[in-house]
């Protein structure tokens, strides 16, 4: 699952080089504030560990084919996000010096796919909301299956998408898509069960080992209410104000396909499909082009007025950006009622 | 992944080739750091149907070679060992790009095939160059040179322990695996249950022992970081002398296709 120098352009190599490498100071400087030093020592024997754990093999049971430990959700587990990633980061770079697994400049995509996705997403936000402070073993299997289910879901999403923008290779996307994905939920199922095997033999013998992560106190809470607020008025103001100064020049996909075919848009299909997806969509389609539909209004003037159109433009980017604020209020919600209902239970 | 006997033994024998002194060796990590970087970017930068236009970045890595005195068998042994990861996804280049590009006589190329040579020439490429930067300067410099350039300190203290710490566990794995296979009297492990417990017992020890370890440190004066700097780093002549030629000499191919306007010189020439 090593991305490869080979496959890899350096417009994305070198932008996801980037973004790693801003992770890694941002974790070096997390772990030098808040944590004490014996944990950096410790880091590095994970680190070693996991090295060495991936080298060991074991037989998958129903299959009887063999498979080794990913690692990432445990250290996530054992070290915390920021010293896990740290840890990650380290292990691919040994990796990728002294056996060449995964190249040079395709580290920094690696890093993001096997060190950034099972530490801050499939981690925080996943394990530790369905676990909780209930450390019972059906709950662990069924959080961890699906942490590392996810975790891998998504990196390995990244690598086809890293793969398919350099354009090294000429696999399509949903060919490879098709290809890596079912293959990596099979892989995830397996590092999950074999991840909550370890966290629980480690929780009967030496149970403080975690404890000192589950007591890791979450960050002081930001003032939410102040930036929901600013982020609400932002978006009537853009848009709804700046819509107004829209272009009409086609966009940048538009202006290549008139490029290519002659015409601006792609011509219609006769796909049976196509056809009854587009007859609803033109029926659901509230705000066709982003502006009023001309139908709805009297009907004797077609081309609307500027100011009208205008009205139009504006009421499409202020419903747009409300209704985008309250999906992601939704989420917020949502997640943060899961951690409360969590906490209910555990305090009794 | 590799039988796990072979890989540890390989891990040795390249920190043994970085402890050699030869030209290479001497000159300060920093140079040869960047030098391969800008190796890696011009190879990968280009386009997906040249391999003539890469063929003289090959003289890279073999100079390295053999100025730094490096067995060129056991490089290339773990060169065709990496290569078919990256050949997995190149495979597929023939099939999704049928169109003609070139013709050998009664010969049609399709494009899919230049590709895929294309994306073998630069894992070869790629692959024997991050060998090679090991073999000539040893891991612990490396990371003495990313610091330098830039890397944040906890990030090399934790490199430099990683470093340290895997002869030691690789050890114990070896063992633990093959007390393993004794056991198992022909069938493939012991099964998950007992992985999960032979994995927990190691990370247990190693737990262990980093407390241990760091407490020996503590008690012998460790403040935060290693002092591994015994030879002088400086950039001095060679170094200079070292980037700018090869910079040039990878500028200079980069833009000019030089086999193509060999090959040009002398099929105009010929009768």
């Amino acid at each position: 699952m090593h991305m490869a120098d080979a496959l890899v352009s350096p417009a994305v190599g070198g932008t996801l080089w980037a973004a790693s490498a801003t992770m890694i100071a941002y974790c070096s400087s997390r772990v030098r504030k808040n944590l004490d030093e014996r944990k950096v020592p410790l880091m590095g024997a994970l680190g070693a560990f996991v090295f060495a754990a991936q080298m060991i093999n074991f037989t998958i049971p129903a299959t009887g084919s063999s498979g080794h430990l990913g690692g990432g959700l445990l250290l996530a587990i054992l070290l915390g996000p920021h010293a896990a990633f740290l840890t990650i980061a380290s292990v691919l770079m040994v990796q990728a010096l002294f056996f060449a697994d995964g190249g040079l400049l395709a580290l920094g995509c690696n890093t993001i796919n096997l060190g950034a996705f099972p530490a801050f997403i499939a981690y925080p936000l996943i394990y530790k909301n369905l676990v909780g402070r209930k450390t019972c073993q059906s709950r662990m299997v069924m959080a961890g299956i699906i942490a590392a289910v996810v975790g891998l879901q998504l990196g390995s999403l990244g690598v086809v998408l890293q793969t398919v923008v350099s354009g090294v290779s000429a696999l399509p996307f949903n060919t490879f898509l098709l290809l890596m994905q079912p293959i990596h939920l099979a892989i995830g199922v397996v590092e999950g069960v074999v991840t909550v095997l370890i966290v629980s033999f480690i929780y009967r013998a030496r149970p403080e080992v975690l404890e000192s992560v589950l007591q890791d106190k979450p960050p002081a809470e930001l003032p939410v209410r102040p930036l929901l607020a600013v982020l609400l008025v932002s978006a009537l103001l853009i848009g709804g104000g700046l819509s107004w100064f829209a272009s009409d020049s086609p966009d940048g996909l538009e202006w290549s396909i008139a490029k290519i075919t002659g015409s601006g848009e792609l011509p219609e299909t006769d796909h049976k499909g196509h056809k009854q997806l587009a007859a609803i969509q033109e029926k659901t389609a509230l705000l066709p082009g982003y502006s009023l539909p001309a139908e709805t209004r009297d009907g004797h003037d077609p081309t609307p007025t500027t100011s009208e159109e205008r009205f139009g433009t504006s009421l499409a980017g202020i419903v747009g950006g409300t209704l985008t604020l309250a999906f992601c209020l939704l989420i917020g919600i949502f997640l943060k009622k899961r951690a409360h209902s969590h906490r209910i239970q555990a305090s009794r | 992944m590799l039988a796990i006997d072979g890989s540890f033994l390989d891990f040795k024998q390249l920190d043994l080739l970085a402890m050699r002194q030869t030209a290479i060796h001497r000159l300060d990590p920093r140079a040869k750091v960047l030098t391969t970087l800008l190796f890696i970017i011009c190879v990968v930068s280009f386009g997906r149907y040249e391999i003539s236009a890469m063929l003289p970045f090959l003289i890279y890595p073999m100079v390295l070679m053999t100025v730094g005195d490096l067995p060129g068998g056991y490089l290339l042994r773990k060169i065709l060992i990496v290569i078919p990861f990256a050949l997995v996804i190149g495979i597929f280049n023939p099939v999704f790009d049928r169109q003609v590009i070139m013709q050998l006589g009664p010969f049609e190329i399709w494009g899919g095939w230049i590709s895929c040579m294309s994306i073998l020439m630069r894992a070869i490429l790629t692959t024997s160059v991050a060998l090679i930067l090991v073999a000539v300067t040893g891991f612990p410099a490396t990371c003495e040179a990313l610091e330098k350039l830039g890397m944040p300190k906890v990030f090399t203290v934790q490199l430099l322990f990683l470093y340290r710490y895997i002869f030691v566990l690789t050890d114990e794995s070896v063992r633990t695996s093959r007390a393993r296979q004794l056991r198992t009297f022909g069938r493939r492990g012991l099964g998950i249950r007992q992985f999960g417990s032979m994995i927990g017992h190691l990370l247990l020890r190693t737990w262990n022992r980093a407390e241990r370890i760091h407490m020996a440190m503590l008690a012998r004066g460790f403040s935060g970081e290693f002092h591994t700097t015994h030879r002088q780093s400086r950039f001095g002549r060679e170094e200079i002398v070292f980037m700018g030629g090869w910079i040039t000499f990878f500028a200079l191919f980069r833009v000019y296709n030089a086999p193509q306007l060999l090959g040009r010189l002398f099929t105009g020439t010929m009768p």
